[in-house]
């Protein structure tokens, strides 16, 4: 970003920068719609039904369908709200779901603000997403929002610890905080990547677990079934969610499914290998093309990794009950935090005896 | 704690074996009934909305017996009967409340001249409650409607009764 103001002069580079942030959240949301979709005709399938098809063809525009239906409902806000929170807590959480988009690298270069502590920002900034779930479960005024929004806190913060320690392992891997970076020191072939990394083949067992421990912690950092607690609708109705209706509900709704697939991407680049294929093309085939084509591959890579990983997410929804609320405590505190810690204090000592960094 | 749940435990093995089993599944053939667009068959008993038949020659089936009214257990029937100009003795009032009827079928039991039948169509579901207290001239209009396929299925179930 700051490298854009300089090449093109201020105007020009601010101009610039909201271009690619309202290019982003256009072709984002547009991916969202057919994401939101593809979760309920896979959990549709796997219940033997058929899911969404009578709008458009195979449903495809029912995303669009639902999001017209919401925009023309009515708001209703409870007598007892705290209107002002009521009101600014899907704002809240759907601006914070965006904002963590923003240092989401797609393609080499390709990425609206390039922090060098990129992590660091994802981390904080989905993290503070719980502040529009508290936000809304309080301000409803009534019994089942404000339960479903306790649990969210606690369930949150509890699986934060443990996908902090997570994403420590990685960052000791790549020895930097910029996702670019990290993306790129998994380049050259599936078996670079994080998930594998047979160039430490020391690290496999270790990194194979932090993925799997990464992706349940991502579930329950979600909200996600089996995680589901704070708008289990057996005993919340829906939780938070109880007293929104129109468009209040679908902003909740949209940033949920935002942290969502920010979840399926933060593996992707983690784990994955980001925006590299599974074998590296040489540069002589590669060279051929002009760099945006070559880019538009490598963004290709990064949206099919985000959807396999989003199919899990849907498929975990469709086959796993949900767990207890103990239950998924003791999970938190006492398998994935010492178990990562654990975890951090092998990589670390691997990083340092081995020499992987300069 | 069992060592071998333990280990299924910490491999996941029941999730990935309920991962394989969902993806199956999503190959089967679907349950789904496009329903507007496709229809399950249904039973020639089905019980269905009421109606009032009448003989070929168009005279109404009733006699205003008032059997039906009599068994009606949601008691949704009501009959009011007057012996007519030319002497026969026919209703003057059936009003049928679809609101109570439990759709029991004792109605059609009960009709020694097959008038009131509960037809094959499920699909009368209106706007407004005051919509569904069906009177004489409702009954017999639908009679009229779904005559053919009341007359098919009694056909079809007689051999039964």
């Amino acid at each position: 970003m700051s490298g854009l103001i300089e090449n093109n002069g201020l105007l020009l580079g601010w101009l610039l920068v909201i271009g690619q942030i309202l290019l982003f959240t256009i072709v984002l949301l547009l991916s969202l719609a057919f994401l939101l979709l593809m979760d309920r005709k896979v959990w549709a399938g796997v219940m033997m039904r058929k899911g969404p098809n009578v709008v458009g063809p195979f449903g495809l525009f029912q995303s669009f369908a639902d999001f017209g239906k919401f925009l023309l409902k009515e708001i209703i806000i409870p007598a007892g709200a705290n209107k002002t929170v009521f009101l600014l807590a899907p704002i809240l959480s759907l601006t914070l779901a965006f904002g963590a988009w923003a240092a989401i690298p797609v393609a080499p270069g390709w990425v609206v603000a390039d922090l060098n502590v990129g992590i660091l920002y994802l981390f904080a900034v989905s993290s503070l997403g719980v502040y529009g779930i508290i936000m809304g479960g309080w301000a409803s005024n009534s019994k089942y929002p404000f339960l479903g929004s306790l649990r969210s806190a606690a369930q949150m913060v509890s699986y934060e610890v443990s996908i902090g320690l997570i994403i420590v392992t990685v960052i000791l891997l790549a020895g930097s905080m910029n996702l670019s970076d990290i993306v790129n020191n998994q380049q050259g072939g599936f078996w670079t990547w994080h998930l594998f990394s047979f160039n430490h083949i020391l690290m496999f067992p270790i990194m194979v677990v932090m993925f799997v421990m990464f992706y349940i912690s991502a579930l329950a950092e979600t909200n996600r079934p089996p995680f589901d607690l704070p708008e289990a609708e057996s005993e919340l109705v829906a939780g938070y969610q109880v007293e929104y209706s129109s468009t209040p509900y679908l902003l909740f709704m949209i940033g949920e499914y935002l942290n969502i697939v920010l979840m399926c991407a933060m593996m992707a680049i983690l784990f994955l290998g980001g925006w590299h294929g599974p074998v590296a093309l040489g540069s002589d085939f590669v060279g051929l093309f002009p760099a945006w084509i070559v880019n538009l591959g490598h963004l290709a890579w990064f949206m099919a990794k985000v959807v396999f990983i989003f199919f899990l997410f849907a498929l975990t929804k469709a086959v796993v009950p949900r767990y207890r609320y103990d239950q998924l405590m003791r999970l938190g505190w006492k398998i994935f935090l010492p178990t990562a810690l654990v975890c951090v204090v092998l990589v670390g000592g691997y990083v340092v005896y081995a020499g992987v960094q300069s | 704690m069992n060592v071998i749940q333990t280990l299924r435990g910490i491999f996941l093995t029941d999730f990935l074996s309920a991962f394989v089993l969902g993806i199956k599944e999503m190959f089967r053939r679907k349950a789904t009934v496009n329903y507007p667009f496709e229809k399950n068959p249904i039973s020639p008993r089905f019980r269905g909305e009421h109606a009032l038949r009448r003989y070929p020659n168009g005279e109404e089936r009733c006699i205003a017996c008032k059997l039906c009214e009599a068994i009606c257990p949601a008691q949704a029937i009501t009959i009011e009967a007057e012996p007519r100009d030319d002497g026969s003795r026919r209703t003057t009032r059936y009003d049928i409340d679809m609101v109570k009827c439990i759709y029991c079928g004792f109605c059609q039991e009960a009709c020694p001249v097959d008038a009131i039948v509960e037809g094959p169509n499920f699909e009368f579901a209106t706007e407004t409650r005051e919509e569904l207290y069906y009177d004489k001239e409702r009954l017999l209009s639908n009679g009229d409607r779904w005559e053919r396929l009341i007359a098919k299925n009694l056909e079809q179930d007689a051999p039964y009764r």
